[in-house]
């Protein structure tokens, strides 16, 4: 990341100084700060957005720049906050548990400990024992590897398997569906592990960290944003170099690229890892401002969403996809959250909640028929130098 | 009236002095009031009169056995009077009625003999008899051989209806009396198969029991087992090392085996009061608890007592200061359990049944094994017809037109809320049902139609973008429909006659509806290949298809082809709504329940080909199937592993089980 690629890339630093403009207003305005204009929640809202634009910067990698549709990101996303809400979950009841046991007469043994843990954690299921995959959840900084490496590995075998025979297209994006679809299947398992469709909760209240949400919204706010601008500066830098032009090229004629000696299936699953990689520490960030996360997070619908947002912004731009996805999701929660004026119409009154899908959906198929470049294509029509980005 | 002097209090046989009192009384009032005519009934109820009266459990016995042993036709209706506390004694000359009560209180009283009226009389001049529960129960016994002979076929299946759901060792010789007299084919079927069964548990003979037993042995019926299994239910019991129970050994079992476990083992010695109980962790606590003298147990301070071992120690320390009992350890355990022997001991005594029953069971096991295959077989069946029919408007649309649509799924839910809506304007289920096709048909047409006109047919060359701008209209048609019939599931009947099932044996059954949407499943495939091959428009699809500028210049209109096509696939994924809908709920969310599944039957069975459409339903409803058969309790699972073996299917086929060869696979 030398000085030419920020010089031959200006709309990176335009983006990583709104964002840090955006970021600094934020958090003057904030509750935590005591001026009070945001609120906690809303803090929270705005921070999940930057996480969403996160996964939405990975997403544009894949798709915009690859030419992959996945439809499974968001098991990635799914995965990276499991991780994280299993040390939060279980760090936080061993807390509780340990200050509970303290009141007895003799002092716990770690025996004693860990059973109460278990069941605290998986009496909602049946069950009191630790599955094998809570063996490191007593270790942040090991789950915290895991939420790269969980993803990662998932995205290494399935794109190995799916690059390898050459499934391409639709076929993939429908394959990397039905992954998502399995893992959510899964996870809804009470057998599985991680507590069924109950999901895992409570993971906003950090373990051993007594200040306010209105403080704790902020810091997470913040580690977003950074993620944010990282991996936004990350992925530029992927395709603005030799790499990038290979996967433009897989993208826009595969078979060229492959006889030109590139090996394209190597490519493919270094951006589907790298993605999946960026997508689950994305997810990690989400899940603890949402607090809860649960096997319905990772279904199919909410990768296509994913599609959704960075098509309306307009993919192959990153700025797009973030652009796309901010706009969207939070004007969704506008509308959704009740908070949009109902139009009446004298016979019939149109309720923002019941008919904001309506209008997104077919708006979505207008965007999709006449603005196939997005929401970005509207900047690119803006007078401007040639040869940024794209 | 002469009246002994209290002949009651008389301990030498009381009954018979009453007995001969009474009968004197009953023939002197007899002779006075009423002329002599043969009354039997009577006379038989005057004979057991005082043991009727006298209405004690212990007694009665005798008095219900020469009632129903009389051979008098008449006697049902007395003891059913009797039962429902209905037959009542006159007091002035000790006869017994039936009796009714009349809407000013008095009684109608009705003879037995004849059931003709008698008269009204006022209550007070009459004793009702009650019996309590217990008798009650013993005179329905006794009428258990009146209804096995009833000359209405309904009562007879009645009855034994209530015998086979509380077999009784008293009924058995009734019910073997009453085969002779059968008639009913169908009856003298159910009469000998439960004389069988009856036989096996409660006639006294072993021989017959075993015969029994083994005439039946290897039948798949439920209440054959149920027969079967009571007599092979075992405890567990404990001999000394060197001696064998005096019982019927079902096997001798070796603590820490698989069968059972030490500690399992041990309980038993310690329930038996053969060796003393573990000392529990929570049990040790306690101990330790009740101990702590000045922070201290046994001279550890309480704060160092945070591992098992330190306070394991710490008790050992307190049981040596005899102030807890001992722990039982590891070798003490090793010895009790080597002093006894543990033994499975069957509740029946005779070891010939449960030799009989055990093999007789195991046959009929391996039977029921083979059945719940063929079961297995038909469940895989029906669930791949439903894959197909779901996905069989998806192999046209996708498969023949290699357009992704992903509203297809709404387009199956538009099809049931069709139904739906039909079902509520005609309220004949058949009917309503045969006007739903064809309109489910139209109204879907017309979707797909105009999704195809309005949407597809400007992205025929971006394959994704087609899957995101269906994907639109997927969610808004799922809103749409979630805003006209709201969140709950709707109901879409199906008519009577396809209720209920085909039930080849007790094991193996199918519902008719299922057999419905296989039926369906096939027209559809007849359907679909009349209409490819033998049609114009079939001609016309696929030329348009392969070759679409190639085509249109022979001089087919690709754009009313393709929308068309189309058409008939969305058309056709709407009467698939319909079936769908008759056997799950009817949901705006429905689609979404398909949707993948179909693309996997679409791609797994390979694009392009109704064939590999019919394989790819078939290998994911019995892969499905067949996972749920090594997991039963576990649907989900089923679905999960369904994924991961079709993502491992697609290394082996990436393009299905029947790939398209040559120009027609396309790139």
């Amino acid at each position: 990341m030398n000085r030419s690629f920020i010089a031959r890339n200006p709309s990176v630093l335009v983006f990583l100084s709104l964002l840090a403009l955006f970021t600094l207003t934020v958090s003057v305005l904030a509750e935590g700060f005591g001026v009070g204009l945001i609120s906690t929640s809303f803090v929270k809202t705005l921070g999940k957005t930057l996480c969403l634009c996160l996964i939405a910067v990975a997403m544009d990698l894949i798709w915009g720049y690859t030419g992959i549709l996945s439809l499974g990101h968001f098991a990635f996303f799914g995965l990276g906050g499991y991780m994280i809400g299993m040390w939060l979950m279980y760090e936080r009841t061993r807390q509780i548990v340990v200050t509970s046991l303290a009141d007895g007469v003799l002092p716990p043994t770690p025996e004693e400990v860990e059973a109460a843990i278990g069941n605290q954690i998986f009496g909602v299921v049946g069950s009191s024992d630790f599955p094998l995959i809570w063996a490191f959840a007593d270790s942040l900084t090991l789950q915290l590897a895991l939420v790269v490496i969980v993803p990662g590995v998932l995205a290494l075998v399935f794109g190995w398997l799916a690059f390898r025979s050459r499934v391409t297209g639709v076929y993939l994006s429908i394959l990397t569906q039905a992954m998502t679809l399995g893992l959510s299947l899964y996870l809804f398992q009470n057998a599985s592990g991680l507590r069924g469709n109950n999901g895992l909760s409570g993971l906003q209240n950090l373990p051993g960290i007594t200040a306010p949400q209105s403080a704790v919204s902020l810091w997470f706010f913040w580690a977003s944003a950074l993620a944010l601008g990282l991996g936004y500066l990350l992925v530029a830098w992927v395709v603005s170099g030799k790499f990038g032009s290979v996967i433009r090229g897989i993208r826009d004629n595969e078979a060229r690229v492959r006889f030109l000696g590139y090996s394209v299936e190597s490519y493919k699953l270094a951006v589907f890892t790298l993605t999946a990689c960026i997508s689950g520490i994305a997810g990690a960030l989400y899940y603890p401002q949402a607090g809860i996360i649960n096997p319905a997070e990772v279904a199919p619908i909410a990768s296509i969403y994913l599609a959704v947002w960075v098509a309306i912004g307009g993919r192959g731009r990153l700025y797009g996809a973030v652009i796309g996805t901010a706009f969207v999701s939070l004007v969704s929660s506008w509308f959704t959250g009740g908070q949009a004026p109902d139009i009446n119409l004298g016979f019939y009154t149109v309720k923002w909640v019941d008919w904001w899908l309506i209008l997104l959906g077919l708006s979505f198929v207008l965007v999709t028929l006449y603005a196939p470049r997005g929401m970005s294509g509207l900047i690119d029509a803006l007078p401007r130098r040639k040869g940024e980005d794209a | 009236m002469v009246i002994a002097p209290s002949p009651f209090d008389l301990p030498e046989s009381p009954s018979l002095m009453k007995t001969l009192l009474l009968a004197a009384l009953a023939a002197l009032l007899l002779t006075n009031a009423a002329p002599a005519q043969t009354t039997p009934v009577q006379d038989i109820l005057q004979s057991q009169s005082d043991l009727i009266m006298k209405s004690s459990r212990r007694t009665i016995g005798p008095a219900i056995d020469a009632i129903a042993d009389s051979g008098l036709p008449q006697m049902q209706s007395v003891l059913e009077a009797w039962r429902a506390k209905d037959m009542w004694q006159r007091k002035s000359d000790g006869l017994f009625f039936a009796a009714s009560k009349n809407d000013d209180g008095t009684l109608k009283l009705r003879s037995f003999e004849d059931n003709a009226v008698v008269g009204d009389v006022a209550r007070n001049t009459l004793i009702q008899l009650k019996p309590n529960s217990g008798i009650r129960a013993m005179i329905a016994t006794a009428l258990v051989q009146f209804q096995l002979s009833d000359p209405d076929p309904t009562k007879r299946h009645a009855a034994l209806d209530s015998i086979s759901r509380d077999p009784d060792a008293a009924l058995l010789a009734p019910l073997r009396a009453s085969i002779n007299g059968e008639d009913d084919a169908a009856l003298l079927a159910r009469k000998t198969r439960l004389n069988n069964l009856m036989t096996m548990t409660y006639d006294p003979d072993e021989a017959s029991r075993v015969a029994a037993i083994n005439a039946m042995a290897g039948d798949l019926g439920l209440d054959f087992r149920g027969t079967l299994n009571p007599l092979l239910i075992t405890k567990m019991t404990v001999a000394k090392t060197g001696t064998t129970p005096d019982a019927n050994v079902a096997a001798q079992l070796t603590p820490g085996t698989d069968a059972l476990s030490r500690s399992a083992a041990y309980a038993i010695l310690v329930d038996a009061g053969l060796a003393p109980p573990l000392v529990t962790q929570d049990a040790r606590d306690d101990a330790l608890r009740a101990n702590i003298v000045a922070g201290y147990v046994a001279d550890t301070p309480v704060a160092q007592l945070s591992t098992e071992a330190k306070r394991d120690a710490a008790y050992d320390a307190l049981a040596a200061q005899s102030l807890a009992a001992p722990r039982v350890t590891d070798t003490d355990i090793t010895v009790r359990l080597s002093e006894h022997q543990f033994f499975e001991v069957y509740a029946e005594p005779s070891p010939a049944v449960t030799t009989a029953a055990k093999a007789a069971l195991a046959k009929s096991e391996s039977r029921v094994a083979a059945s719940q295959m063929v079961d297995l077989g038909l469940d895989a069946l029906s669930l791949a017809s439903i894959y197909f029919l779901a996905a069989i408007g998806l192999a046209i649309t996708f498969g023949v037109m290699g357009v992704i649509n992903m509203a297809h799924g709404e387009f199956i839910m538009l099809g049931a809320y069709t139904g739906y809506v039909v079902q509520l304007f005609v309220p004949n289920h058949t009917l309503s049902i045969i006007i739903a096709v064809p309109m489910a048909f139209a109204v879907t047409f017309a979707a797909g139609v105009a999704l195809e006109r309005l949407v597809i047919r400007w992205l025929y060359h971006r394959p994704l973008e087609t899957l995101l701008a269906t994907f639109g209209v997927s969610i808004a048609l799922q809103q749409l429909a979630k805003n006209i019939f709201g969140t709950q599931a709707r109901p879409l009947t199906s008519p009577t006659w396809l209720d209920g099932a085909w039930a080849i044996n007790d094991v193996v059954s199918i519902s008719y509806i299922r057999i419905a949407i296989f039926i369906l499943a096939l027209m559809f495939l007849g359907l679909f290949l009349f209409i490819m091959r033998r049609t114009r428009l079939g001609l016309e699809t696929r030329a348009a298809t392969q070759n679409p500028r190639m085509a249109s210049s022979m001089g087919i209109n690709t754009d009313r082809v393709n929308m068309l096509t189309f058409g008939l696939g969305s058309g056709i994924a709407g009467i698939a709504g319909v079936a769908i809908g008759l056997f799950a709920k009817v949901t705006s969310e429905m689609g979404g329940d398909y949707i993948v599944q179909s693309f996997m039957t679409v791609v797994v069975g390979g694009v392009g080909n109704i064939w590999g459409t019919l394989a790819g339903a078939a290998m994911i409803g019995g892969f499905q199937k067949g996972v749920e058969w090594l997991n039963p309790s576990n649907t989900l699972a089923a679905q999960t592993y369904m994924i991961v073996f079709i993502i491992i299917f697609i290394q082996f086929r990436p393009r299905g089980i029947i790939a398209l060869k040559g120009r027609a696979a396309g790139d």
